[in-house]
């Protein structure tokens, strides 16, 4: 009965792997990880030899590549944990919405964390790292009900499409609505960029610290529902006749997301497309077991965002291009592939 | 002598033609009105009687700069692009047939608005030169959109979807060349990413306008076959309309008028987007749609300019604050799809 279903969803039927193929891409990616890390800490505006990483990493400051080795420290653990985070987050609500097009940044839920933050520095002086939080984690999940709700009005539900123009039209207005809170703000203002487009540049341990604790719930409580995720693949009906209660199991795994968007958001900035990109590249690998595609999503959206941040380092020196625009460079013909790739339902 | 029920078709016939006239009055007048508003009442007031002279050409002591140079050109600039961007937009949206399908979310906007920074800012072009560059660029993307959703027929779902991904990707691609550009001017980006008329002149209006009389009336000769796709691609074909010719020619006048508007003031968002279910609401089943939405257009761009200028606590430019007018105008497609489940 399972298998049978698999098989007529062919958007999702990807043949079983066994689990030793799965534990060897698993160590794969984890060495593709390690060594990432180590090229974002080596490679920038001025690339850095080994020697002195090493020097750097065990704390030393003596010459310029030992400071530049302590900077990209932090910066590269950003990357790893946001780029963990939406990946994660985007396997979700693709689950969540059996949608293969749902991805935070496309989806508005981003924008929708970046509005809020604008918001609250603008009008409501929040200043401490906890508030912004806060403020981006609601303003998520405000945009994600707000964008799944219009989008599975009418007839049809919430079809990939409808989903997606919903996400699309609500960015647009989110965006503008971000520069109507910063502009007459002349002492913000500065800084609206970094409220559009996602970065990962100047980053400090103290800007992620308080960021763990959200990050740390987001990511129990998204693999923790991999198997009701399993359960949901099959169908509302379905789900619900294997004695899942399907309203909770969405709506718990969904907060898990919007844990993880708003709390990278609130570092971040707005960075799309990684969510999107970085699941169906897992289910390529290890099928669509939730069990596995859940911690491969982390992982390999941790290696795509270091990838992507050294990239944007490497290809506009000396200055540097923000992350959010590698991703979206990169995400967007590979959104274009799906779209054409699958029979997306008519509306 | 009529027999009753023709007697009733007629009368129906002819009260809609009248509530479609009166329509277009309506909007003409209130165009005309906000138009005197501008010109006359800014951060000085300045008499009609002293705007109609400079309007026509006499030398006024303290009036010929602040009406001809600054308020003159950015009203008939905010009236030009507006129409060009109303009357494109439904084209798309009764083409696509989905209310949410127009340039600005499927890619087309952000095409121009992409080509026109990379003009201006890499290849340091000036003037028409932009517009034509926009252009192209514009049918550019529309083809690259058109081409890489036809797989098995251009599906309509497919087209948006594709659209959304490359407008995305232009998004960034804008992002990415203002970032490269000597000094990040916060203004000149947001002309880029949302629209503005600021520091308008009356010379960038006189192409806007021929591109908007050639592709515009591309556009309103073929209204009827226009209106016969709203009822379907298979309706269209069974009354005679060549489906594949028809669009091919909509998507061209469209992406013309867009693109070129797009050029000078960028990408004024939503414009194209609201333009034509507000004119559906108003005009209902009476007519088409065009000309009203084109009105409509031009409304909100010139109301959204003076509201951004003069009404709001800050100075906005007027992509801002038509941007903002989107969300309440989605909560508003909820509550109506959720009684009607209709599309535009």
């Amino acid at each position: 009965m399972i298998a049978e279903n698999l098989k007529s969803s062919p958007r999702w039927f990807v043949p079983a792997r066994s689990n030793r193929t799965r534990s060897l891409w698993l160590a794969g990616m984890a060495s593709l990880l390690f060594l990432l890390c180590a090229l974002s800490i080596m490679i920038g505006t001025r690339d850095v030899a080994l020697t002195d990483v090493v020097a750097g990493l065990a704390g030393q400051l003596d010459s310029i590549g030992q400071a530049a080795v302590n900077v990209r420290i932090p910066r590269t653990a950003l990357a790893g944990l946001a780029g963990a985070a939406l990946g994660l987050a985007g396997a979700i609500m693709q689950g969540v919405t059996r949608n293969p097009l749902a991805d935070p940044g496309i989806l508005g839920v981003n924008m929708g964390a970046s509005l809020a933050v604008v918001v609250g520095v603008a009008w409501f002086d929040i200043a401490s790292a906890e508030a912004y939080i806060w403020t981006a984690i609601a303003g998520a999940g405000c945009a994600a009900v707000f964008v799944y709700t219009i989008g599975s009005l009418g007839r049809g539900g919430a079809t990939p499409l409808k989903l997606a123009l919903a996400g699309a039209a609500t960015s647009v207005a989110f965006s503008s609505m971000v520069i109507a809170v910063v502009l007459p703000r002349a002492d913000i203002a500065g800084g609206i960029r970094s409220w559009q487009i996602g970065g990962v540049g100047g980053a400090t341990f103290e800007r992620i610290l308080p960021v763990l604790p959200f990050l740390a719930a987001g990511f129990a409580i998204s693999l923790l529902s991999a198997k009701k995720l399993n359960s949901l693949a099959l169908g509302d009906e379905l789900a619900a006749g294997l004695g899942e209660r399907v309203a909770v199991a969405r709506a718990v795994a969904a907060l898990g997301a919007i844990l993880l968007c708003g709390a990278t958001t609130a570092v971040c900035g707005p960075i799309g497309f990684l969510g999107l990109v970085v699941p169906h590249l897992c289910r390529l690998l290890v099928g669509v077991d939730h069990r596995w595609l859940l911690p491969f999503s982390a992982l390999g959206g941790a290696c795509l965002l270091l990838a992507a941040d050294i990239v944007g380092r490497i290809i506009a020196r000396p200055a540097e291009l923000d992350v959010g625009i590698v991703t979206a460079l990169v995400g967007a013909p590979f959104f274009i592939w799906i779209v054409r790739r699958q029979r997306v339902r008519e509306l | 002598m009529l027999s009753p029920t023709l007697h009733l078709i007629v009368d129906g016939r002819r009260r809609r033609a009248r509530r479609h006239l009166a329509v277009i009055a309506v909007l003409l007048v209130l165009i005309v009105v906000i138009f005197a508003l501008t010109l006359s009442l800014g951060q000085s007031f300045t008499p009609p009687g002293d705007v109609l002279r400079v309007l026509l050409g006499e030398n006024v002591q303290g009036a010929t700069f602040t009406v001809g140079q600054l308020r003159l050109p950015r009203a008939v600039l905010s009236i030009i692009a507006g129409l060009s961007f109303g009357l494109g937009g439904v084209a798309f949206q009764i083409m696509l047939r989905n209310p949410l399908a127009s340039p600005d979310i499927i890619g087309i906007s952000s095409g121009a608005s992409a080509a026109a920074v990379f003009a201006i800012v890499v290849l340091s072009m000036k003037g028409p030169a932009v517009s034509v560059f926009a252009v192209i660029a514009g049918l550019g993307v529309a083809l690259m959109v058109y081409g890489l959703s036809s797989k098995n027929g251009a599906a309509g779902t497919r087209l948006i979807l594709v659209g959304i991904g490359v407008s995305a990707m232009l998004e960034s691609f804008i992002a990415y060349v203002l970032s490269q550009a000597p000094a990040w001017n916060l203004q000149e980006a947001i002309r880029w990413l949302t629209g503005s008329v600021n520091g308008a002149q009356l010379g960038q209006a006189a192409p806007l306008l021929v591109a908007l009389i050639v592709f515009g009336g591309l556009l309103l000769s073929r209204s009827r076959d226009l209106e016969a796709l709203r009822l379907g691609d298979d309706t269209a074909s069974a009354l005679g309309v060549r489906v594949s010719a028809t669009r091919v020619m909509i998507i061209v006048a469209a992406v013309g008028m867009i693109a070129s508007a797009t050029a000078v003031t960028g990408p004024i968002a939503f414009v194209a987007f609201l333009s034509g279910p507000i004119a559906a609401r108003i005009v209902g089943n009476s007519g088409s749609l065009l000309i009203p939405s084109a009105l409509i257009g031009a409304t909100l761009v010139l109301a959204g300019d003076y509201a951004g200028q003069f009404l709001l606590p800050s100075r906005y430019p007027v992509g801002v604050v038509t941007g903002a007018l989107g969300a309440p105008y989605l909560i508003f497609l909820i509550v109506r799809v959720n009684r009607t489940g209709g599309s535009l």
